[in-house]
């Protein structure tokens, strides 16, 4: 893992300071970083590399002042929305990089997981149809919710928002901080 | 933390024990077993989730997976599982209504339907 990171090599899992538009580059601030300062991942689209994502963002959340009582859910929510974008990834892009942006804000934990590759289930070849061929019993018969990763998202975050694009999607997440920075 | 998986059977049934993080990563070892055990004609499965850290869709996915094929043979899957953080995913999902889950692995062993 390194701070420097080239736009046309790849590595496994890079994680660097700083937004995706340069918000924070250069040389990280020590003044910034109890918060304020975006934490971006960005890793080789490999389904070994969610749970280091899911650990960052623990944390990250942990440090910014998420409730503990909280922490499962950004584990679970941000492991469903890079598992989500590594699948789409792996069939679409598998040599684009996903890429995690975590903002330590005042008052609200962020995270956005980008993807490269526009929105629609993502294909799980063992499984896919599984679901919906249980029927409506399993609540998974609508194509709308036959992906179970969003489905699961729906239902555990609140503060969530689907972006699909031409050129992508974004999955962004927010969970609130309980200790304001003024205190820390 | 990787996936532990061991298998024991009980007269017809074969209660599965897993431990650790069923996710993206993970989850394909825990599908290989439950094929595994479907093609070696074992139909009434018991999976002991009680050691279970982690679960994701993905692992959701292997779940209904391995229902729909002991299904398949009129069969049967029970999970074990009294963590609230990992019923809160099969509530969520609806798949309550989809698995028979229970507090012990005798009680899954025991039921019948």
């Amino acid at each position: 893992m390194t701070g420097a990171h080239a736009a046309d090599s790849l590595t496994p899992l890079d994680a660097e300071p700083g937004g995706l538009a340069g918000q924070g580059g250069g040389k990280p601030d020590s003044k910034q970083a109890g918060g304020g300062a975006p934490v971006v991942l960005r890793f080789a689209p490999l389904p070994e590399h969610v749970r280091t994502a899911r650990l960052v963002a623990v944390a990250l959340a942990r440090r910014a002042g998420v409730e503990d009582g909280l922490l499962d859910e950004v584990r679970l929510a941000v492991g469903e929305a890079c598992s989500r974008a590594v699948g789409l990834h792996r069939s679409a892009a598998p040599a684009v990089p996903v890429v995690v942006r975590l903002d330590d804000g005042r008052e609200r934990f962020g995270v956005e997981v980008v993807d490269a590759v526009s929105g629609g289930p993502v294909p799980k070849p063992e499984e896919e149809g599984a679901a919906e061929q249980l029927g409506s019993e399993s609540g998974f018969s609508d194509d709308a919710d036959s992906d179970m990763g969003l489905a699961v998202l729906r239902g555990l975050v609140d503060d969530l928002e689907v972006e699909v694009t031409a050129s992508g999607g974004v999955i962004r997440m927010g969970w609130p901080v309980i200790t304001p920075h003024w205190v820390r | 933390m990787d996936l532990n998986l061991s298998t024991r059977h009980e007269g017809d049934r074969t209660v599965i024990e897993v431990g650790g993080e069923i996710d993206v990563y993970t989850a394909p070892k825990l599908r290989e077993q439950l094929v595994d055990l479907v093609n070696q004609g074992r139909y009434h499965l018991v999976v002991d989730m009680e050691a279970v850290d982690f679960l994701d869709s993905t692992g959701l996915g292997v779940l209904v997976g391995g229902l729909k094929r002991v299904r398949a043979h009129d069969g049967s899957l029970r999970l074990v599982c009294t963590q609230e953080r990992i019923l809160k995913i099969f509530r969520i999902t609806g798949l309550t209504k989809v698995f028979p889950i229970h507090t012990t692995v005798e009680d899954a062993i025991a039921a019948t339907d």
